[in-house]
């Protein structure tokens, strides 16, 4: 049986199509549909429910030493309220999860983890504690919700003292929205503009009713796991279970740069040298054939399979993409062709990001 | 639910409009492209080829997944909506204006169901 997010009965409220998600019950889409949710964050807002990611904490004196060891980025120079994405790796170098740290003090980090790997990553992170240190799993007590799109920051202003409101992207403060305590962090998953919400499973309902009420006349509307998936496949987004996985290195994923080789030593690390350069790489494709590829498709170059698809849709904004990972170093613009169910669809190889949202430098 | 009662309908949720001229037009049902979503791709047969009763005479895809097109009738391809070809989400504003095929020499017809059958049976899956 899927278990519930604290704000279940909302999403059932508002004609929420529910599926089973990595354990839990949520809305793959509402009634507007997948389309109309996606260009309401490109355009406007969005809200989605994300209860489902897990929230482990790690505190103590020696939890930035154990933070260090443990993670595959370079967690030296965060500061209070600044958030640092990373893999977490295993022996082999593997991804065992991609997360997101959050430094609440030098003696206190959230790591905000994918709700399917939670469980796995508790018992890997316990297995490498040590010192003065503790590894707590605060997900059921937490609900996370993710406000996105150009138009976030004007509705987060009305709802919360400007002051209190993190300003720079990948930065995060405690503070109230709509009188909801939060962990308020300026980050997303989307490829716009946006905000994540932290609050206490039991203030879930209110915050997010709130949300919903105040952003109705900036075109705010409820935003499913559809939407979820098709924006941040066209942000180029990496998503677990799809472009990483245990076996997946972060270097054929594509996300090296999060990867610090020359930190002292981290898990994974003496597995990882030599492999800088893998065979096999993420690369972005634009189908130009007839057809929509998704994941698990076979890539052909002249008449040799070059790898698989790893995700794969139709995109509102730029139409049926697809990332892979495939060897020999294709160039952009090779034309390659991708057996979807026994069909052979033309594609091209396109750089990452699919998508990448309108600057907004405001003019001094 | 919008369940037209001069057509028939399959179990696997498609249509069938008999013609006069004894060709039958063939589409998904109101229900399908509701279940589906976003309707963004369709692959549709030609001109000419044989379709089979119960088995797939294309598919159609939305954002969120792909699904076979079931044949509810046999016989031989005489049109196809071409429009389709390229605006697929006609389905979704209208699945019984949006017909996919039109078949002709029908041999053979699934033991198709009538409207209130169909919303018996659409209510009897949920």
């Amino acid at each position: 049986m899927e278990k519930k997010t604290p704000i279940y009965d909302c999403h059932v409220e508002l004609g929420g199509k529910i599926v089973p998600f990595a354990g839990y019950s949520l809305p793959v889409q509402y009634p507007n549909g997948v389309i109309k949710e996606h260009m309401a964050v490109r355009t406007a807002a969005g809200l989605f429910d994300v209860s489902h990611m897990g929230e482990l904490l790690l505190k103590g004196p020696d939890a930035f030493k154990n933070l260090q060891y443990i993670v595959a980025n370079d967690c030296e120079g965060m500061v209070d309220g600044q958030c640092r994405y990373t893999p977490l790796c295993n022996e082999n170098g593997g991804i065992v999860d991609d997360l997101l740290i959050c430094r609440i003090n030098e003696n206190a980090y959230l790591l905000v983890v994918n709700a399917a790997n939670k469980d796995k990553d508790f018992e890997h992170i316990k297995k490498y504690v040590t010192g003065d240190c503790v590894a707590e799993d605060l997900s059921e007590g937490i609900a996370q919700f993710a406000l996105q799109g150009p138009k976030a920051p004007a509705i987060i202003k009305r709802m919360a003292d400007e002051n209190t409101i993190p300003k720079k992207y990948y930065t995060f403060t405690v503070t109230e929205v709509a009188g909801v305590k939060c962990l308020l962090s300026r980050t997303g998953y989307t490829g716009e503009l946006g905000y994540e919400l932290y609050c206490a499973a039991e203030d879930a309902v209110g915050l997010w009713n709130s949300l919903l009420k105040e952003g109705e006349a900036d075109g705010l509307i409820p935003c499913g796991l559809g939407a979820r998936d098709t924006l941040r496949l066209e942000a180029s987004m990496p998503l677990y279970g799809h472009e990483m996985n245990d076996e997946i290195t972060p270097f054929e994923a594509g996300i090296e740069f999060f990867v610090k080789m020359e930190k002292a030593d981290f898990v994974g690390k003496s597995a990882l040298v030599g492999k800088e350069n893998p065979e096999n790489k993420r690369y972005g494709l634009k189908v130009t054939g007839r057809g929509i590829v998704r994941e698990e498709c076979e890539v052909i170059l002249n008449g040799e399979v070059i790898g698989k698809t790893t995700s794969g849709t139709h995109c509102p904004a730029v139409g049926p993409v697809a990332m892979a990972l495939l060897k020999g170093e294709p160039a952009e613009g090779t034309k390659v062709e991708v057996s979807v169910r026994g069909r052979t669809v033309e594609a091209e190889i396109i750089p990452m990001p699919f998508y990448k949202r309108p600057s907004t430098k405001t003019a001094k | 639910m919008n369940i037209p009662t001069n057509l028939m309908y399959s179990k696997d949720h498609e249509w069938v409009k008999m013609l006069n001229d004894g060709t039958a037009l063939v589409g998904i049902t109101d229900h399908a492209q509701s279940e589906l979503g976003d309707i963004v791709f369709i692959n549709l047969p030609v001109v000419g080829d044989e379709v089979v009763m119960d088995e797939p005479l294309g598919d159609v895809e939305s954002v969120k997944a792909v699904s076979d097109i079931i044949c509810p009738i046999s016989g031989t391809v005489a049109e196809i909506n071409e429009e389709l070809l390229t605006a697929p989400q006609a389905i979704n504003e209208d699945a019984y204006e949006a017909w996919l095929i039109r078949v002709e020499n029908v041999t053979d017809k699934a033991d198709l169901l009538t409207a209130e059958e169909y919303a018996e049976f659409v209510e009897a899956e949920k």
